[in-house]
């Protein structure tokens, strides 16, 4: 049992957070929500998870419907929000007590499932939840989020703020959540994360740009990237942008991602114009698309 | 000191009580780099860049920014810095317009200068439209690029960026890099912190905090060669990881 949305709608007096959103989950599935700040993610999650109604559409979580079965989606989801939810003031031991008893439920009947994740923060389980670095936060909100053994597990914007060591290693538990049978719901602003799941939808603007596995995405896009790079990026920027030519041109780490609205484009009159311009070291090389790519491309 | 570098620190330290946070850290930044200054959490980089803002006395060894002793001229080494962080950039509560006029005033600029400045920058951001509406209203974009102008508008040797970039979109993204990118060509050195190690890629050079040590520090080029990875991504994970 996955997630179905239809024709999911939402907004905030004259701000639309979602606009007609569409999609499915399938169960045992890891699915990525990518976009940036304001595109909706948390409002779908909101929806989803039954703690706000949508204005149109249908949604079911589990099979279930989030209105008409809103009281079962809650015993068998777990929802990781973006903000830091738990109490402060309690201990590690003591949030993830409260939150199996809510559910009905003890730690150890479902240690099995938070082990791997417990572990890392169990020699603190006496501190307070308010003093914990974000790392430790991250994976004591993701043990009481499981407690209950969900079907479903909701994770909004996990690994913002968190550095790469944590990021990667919170992925990892992902992966292993998902080996056990859940179906997970994850949205981040990281285009990097995206190719970690299975399917991801593209989200800008409460709208849905694209839906695909990430490989179908990079794959779909319809120019060919040149990296190109010379011995002063600024120049380089300025000058790639006021050619005729260009069809978009992005900065990328020490390279600029360049497209041409030629068909017939030759790297060698593009070289030519640089040269013109005073750049010196120019190099141009094709190269891969990105899901940065496929998504500044999409937004344009 | 070598009037070409516009940070220059020399074994400063950190220490609460028995804990050293920040390592004896030794590093130059040069004027207009663009430096980044990477670490995981609780590596020690935020302790570092209060010492060097002024606004953390350093346990001991030297360091001067903007020319300015962190020991003994802390004071005026914050009217001679920028600052931008994520948390707090600008006030919701006023319009884009009072944004200018304060951080103006915050920094002692003259009423004719404050009113070039606003002219100039509402001009270069295309603001005109929305000059009296209040900041909070704007998207999250739009926010960090008038904060990053409103961090130079007393024009500083240097300004801090303390993880700019933050949910936002990627074109915008690469809207702010290009902002940086223009005010490193005009001569404006910019000390980076964040957590997106591709965009650790856009810098001049970088270093990389672990248990409050610098453990390397150079060119993203250099690092990769050196780690033999493909990507700054890499790079922090084999040095964090161990």
């Amino acid at each position: 049992m996955g997630i179905t949305v239809s024709n999911i709608s939402k907004s905030y007096k004259d701000v639309k957070a979602l606009q007609n959103i569409s999609f499915e989950v399938k169960p045992n599935e890891l699915f990525g929500l990518i976009g940036p700040d304001g595109a909706g993610k948390t409002t779908l999650f909101r929806i989803l998870t039954t703690l706000l109604i949508a204005n149109k559409g249908h949604a079911t979580v589990a099979g279930f419907d989030v209105l008409e079965d809103f009281k079962e989606i809650r015993k068998h989801v777990g929802y990781m929000p973006g903000k830091f939810s738990l109490y402060q003031d309690l201990t590690i031991e003591e949030n993830l007590e409260f939150f199996a008893t809510i559910f009905g439920t003890t730690i150890e009947e479902n240690y099995e499932l938070i082990k791997d994740i417990y572990v890392q923060i169990e020699p603190f389980k006496d501190r307070r939840a308010g003093k914990l670095s974000g790392g430790m936060k991250q994976k004591l909100a993701l043990s009481c989020a499981l407690i209950h053994k969900p079907k479903v597990l909701f994770l909004d914007e996990p690994t913002t703020g968190v550095d790469p060591v944590s990021r990667k290693e919170f992925w990892e538990m992902l992966k292993r959540l998902q080996q056990k049978g859940i179906t997970i719901l994850v949205s981040t602003p990281y285009m990097d994360e995206a190719a970690l799941c299975d399917r991801i939808a593209l989200i800008q603007d409460g709208e849905i740009l694209q839906i695909d596995s990430p490989e179908n995405i990079v794959k779909q896009y319809p120019k060919t990237i040149y990296d190109v790079s010379a011995n002063n990026m600024y120049q380089l920027i300025n000058s790639l942008k006021a050619y005729q030519h260009q069809h978009s041109v992005y900065p990328f780490g020490e390279f600029v991602h360049y497209t041409d609205k030629r068909t017939d484009f030759n790297p060698k009159d593009l070289k030519l114009y640089l040269e013109a311009q005073q750049l010196s070291n120019i190099r141009i090389e094709k190269t891969q698309a990105t899901i940065e790519d496929s998504f500044m491309e999409l937004a344009k | 000191m070598n009037n070409n570098n516009v940070i220059q620190a020399e074994g400063l330290t950190k220490m609460f009580g028995d804990f050293t946070a920040v390592n004896a850290i030794t590093f130059e930044v040069k004027k207009g780099e663009i430096f980044g200054f990477l670490g995981a959490n609780g590596a020690g980089k935020t302790t570092a860049m209060k010492m060097l803002i002024g606004i953390s006395i350093p346990t001991s060894g030297a360091a001067h920014v903007a020319d300015f002793d962190v020991f003994t001229q802390a004071e005026d080494i914050k009217k001679n810095i920028g600052y931008m962080s994520q948390k707090f950039a600008l006030y919701d509560d006023l319009t884009v317009k009072e944004n200018i006029t304060f951080f103006g005033g915050i920094y002692g600029l003259s009423k004719l200068k404050i009113k070039e400045k606003t002219k100039e920058l509402i001009e270069d951001l295309d603001l005109q439209e929305v000059a009296n509406q209040l900041v909070g209203s704007l998207p999250l974009g739009w926010k960090q690029k008038l904060s990053f102008s409103v961090a130079l508008i007393h024009e500083p040797k240097i300004v801090f960026l303390d993880e700019p970039t933050g949910g936002v979109d990627p074109i915008t993204r690469r809207q702010f890099w290009e902002m940086i990118y223009r005010a490193a060509h005009q001569g404006t050195t910019i000390f980076v912190t964040t957590h997106y190690m591709d965009e650790a890629e856009y810098c001049d050079r970088v270093s990389i905090m672990v248990n409050g040590k610098i453990e390397a520090l150079d060119t993203p080029k250099k690092l990769k060669e050196q780690f033999e990875v493909d990507s700054m991504n890499d790079v922090f994970l084999k040095l964090a990881r161990g």
